[in-house]
């Protein structure tokens, strides 16, 4: 009976957690086809993601439910549900990203491309291992550091790479006005902010596996 | 059988505030942090607190009585009076306190005021156990925790299942430290009652099953006392325990509770002794100890286990005092107490 009650709440845990890295692998590959044109494509992947935050939205809400409702883990259950719901900030940022994209539609420039595409690859990545970390706070708290020092890393690079994009584009002669150029770091710095957020998750779930070892 | 409850009176008493304070070592964590229900609690440790009383509480009665044979009901509704009187008192006034450690003062006063010669070698057993039963409880707790800290970094389970097993556990350690607590402690309760009241009981048998004898009986009679305890008083006592003096994840309460209860469970049960005996092996004297002083040694064994870095000295300096403190304070209390029933209720009291 208890045990029954445990593998549905784990089982909703482990598909919020992987919802979450779909969404990361749908960003990549629509940020990537909208980079190369495909735009059709681009708008279907936006849906997609669309879809999946709602979905993650009502298993969120489901978990609370449960843990609340059953009393289960009275001394993490607070820190459990913060870690779903900034979770959710992650998820929430890449739908709100590629939304953007479709409705202002911003100029690919050829110099800026690569730059871009490996924006997204290192934010993507900083979410990768934060569902890493975040699986390794449920079952195998002594790994959860060795994830978080990797989407420490990946924000840093996405930082980084943020910066260029922008010197490129308002040191750089190949766009001339200034609302595109202002709109090139627009755009770098939202991608940008799925790091920012995957770190923000990152920082609290460190606290919470230092209350967790017994 | 109105006489014998009259004087049992101030046995019962110290037993309601056993069960009142002491349920709370075993229980507190579990409830305070709410694993376990305090409804559930209650009933687990009120059930399980008779059994150890009733099946195994000779053991540490047995030892108390050698310490001083109490011959007079009246003595030991007084010796058991000054004994509540003293926890009473320095509970009052924020001393720690061991109800262990007052009942032996208080016969020791007894023994004073009687004359009769003092039992050195079970006082020494006595005094030697107060001791090493904290530091036993250190020692247990530090292995469980290395074998439990094992455990879980290799079996890999889910918090959530995890929070399910560790309710588990607490309950079935609770059982455990419940049935400890009883078969240890009450002699604190009854035990100086043994030798005057037992005799007037009559042997109760069911159905040829079991027969429960007079000892057993005054015992059963303790264990309601220390269960309605339980159910009165020690909520309160429980949701302290749990949210404020010893901060612990419901694991490491679970490895307190159980070390605990194993250090209590080895000075109480006559099984294990004569098991270790009869296999030449080192046995536990059985004496009643500080289910108190057994969990702070077992908070203190996890802070060792930790890397020693939550170590409070105070708290051992405290325990240390209380050694020497409480007994020395109800033998005084005793001495004044018998003097008084003697002299001004004219009561035999030896």
């Amino acid at each position: 009976m208890l045990f029954n009650r445990a593998k549905s709440i784990e089982s909703s845990i482990d598909k919020y957690l992987e919802n979450i890295l779909t969404a990361g692998l749908i960003f990549e590959s629509g940020i990537k086809e909208y980079f190369e044109n495909k735009f059709e494509k681009f708008e279907e992947r936006t849906k997609e993601i669309q879809k999946l935050e709602s979905e993650s939205d009502e298993i969120r809400r489901e978990i609370k439910y449960k843990l609340y409702k059953e009393l289960l883990i009275p001394d993490a259950r607070g820190d459990v549900l913060g870690l779903l719901e900034t979770l959710d900030n992650v998820i929430d940022t890449a739908e709100m990203v590629m939304i953007r994209f479709s409705i202002e539609k911003p100029t690919i420039w050829p110099e800026l491309k690569d730059d871009f595409l490996e924006l997204t690859s290192a934010s993507v990545k900083s979410v990768f291992e934060l569902v890493s970390a975040s699986r390794a706070f449920f079952r195998e708290i002594t790994k959860v550091a060795d994830s978080l020092i990797q989407v420490h890393f990946w924000e840093h690079e996405a930082d980084k790479i943020e910066e260029r994009i922008m010197r490129k584009a308002f040191e750089g002669t190949f766009i001339a006005e200034l609302s595109q150029k202002v709109h090139m770091r627009y755009f770098a710095e939202r991608i940008s902010m799925l790091a920012d957020e995957a770190e923000d998750v990152a920082d609290r779930l460190d606290i919470y596996t230092i209350k967790r070892s017994i | 059988m109105s006489t014998i409850i009259i004087f049992l009176s101030s046995g019962l008493f110290l037993g309601w505030s056993l069960g009142a304070n002491d349920a709370a070592n075993v229980w507190g964590t579990a409830v305070g942090t709410r694993m376990v229900s305090f409804k559930k609690a209650a009933l687990v440790a009120s059930i399980f607190i008779l059994l150890g009383a009733v099946i195994s509480g000779s053991g540490a009665s047995h030892t108390l009585g050698k310490l001083g044979a109490i011959n007079e009901l009246a003595g030991a509704f007084t010796v058991a009076l000054a004994a509540a009187l003293s926890v009473f008192w320095m509970t009052k006034a924020a001393l720690p306190v061991s109800t262990s450690q007052a009942i032996v003062g208080a016969i020791i006063g007894w023994n004073l005021f009687s004359g009769s010669v003092i039992d050195m070698k079970a006082l020494t057993k006595i005094l030697g156990t107060w001791i090493f039963s904290p530091i036993l409880s250190a020692v247990v707790a530090i292995i469980l925790y290395f074998i439990i800290s094992s455990i879980l970094k290799h079996w890999k389970i889910h918090l959530i299942r995890l929070d399910g097993m560790t309710r588990v556990a607490l309950l079935a350690a609770g059982a455990f430290g419940s049935y400890s607590l009883g078969a240890n402690n009450i002699a604190n309760v009854m035990g100086v009652f043994v030798h005057s009241a037992s005799g007037m009981f009559t042997d109760i048998s069911f159905g040829g099953l079991f027969t429960l004898n007079g000892v057993q009986q005054l015992f059963f009679i303790g264990g309601i006392a220390i269960a309605v305890g339980v159910f009165t008083y020690s909520k309160r006592v429980m949701m302290t325990v749990g949210a404020g003096i010893y901060e612990l994840s419901p694991i490491t309460a679970f490895i307190v509770v159980l070390s605990s209860s194993i250090v209590l469970f080895l000075f109480a049960s006559k099984g294990l002794q004569n098991l270790l005996i009869s296999h030449n092996l080192p046995s536990f004297p059985l004496v009643p100890v500080s289910s108190s002083q057994s969990i702070v040694g077992a908070v203190i064994g996890i802070g060792i286990a930790k890397g020693g870095k939550n170590l409070n000295l105070k708290v051992l300096g405290r325990i240390s005092a209380g050694w020497v403190a409480t007994p020395v304070i109800a033998a005084a209390v005793a001495f004044i107490t018998l003097f008084i029933v003697q002299n001004v209720f004219s009561q035999v009291v030896y």
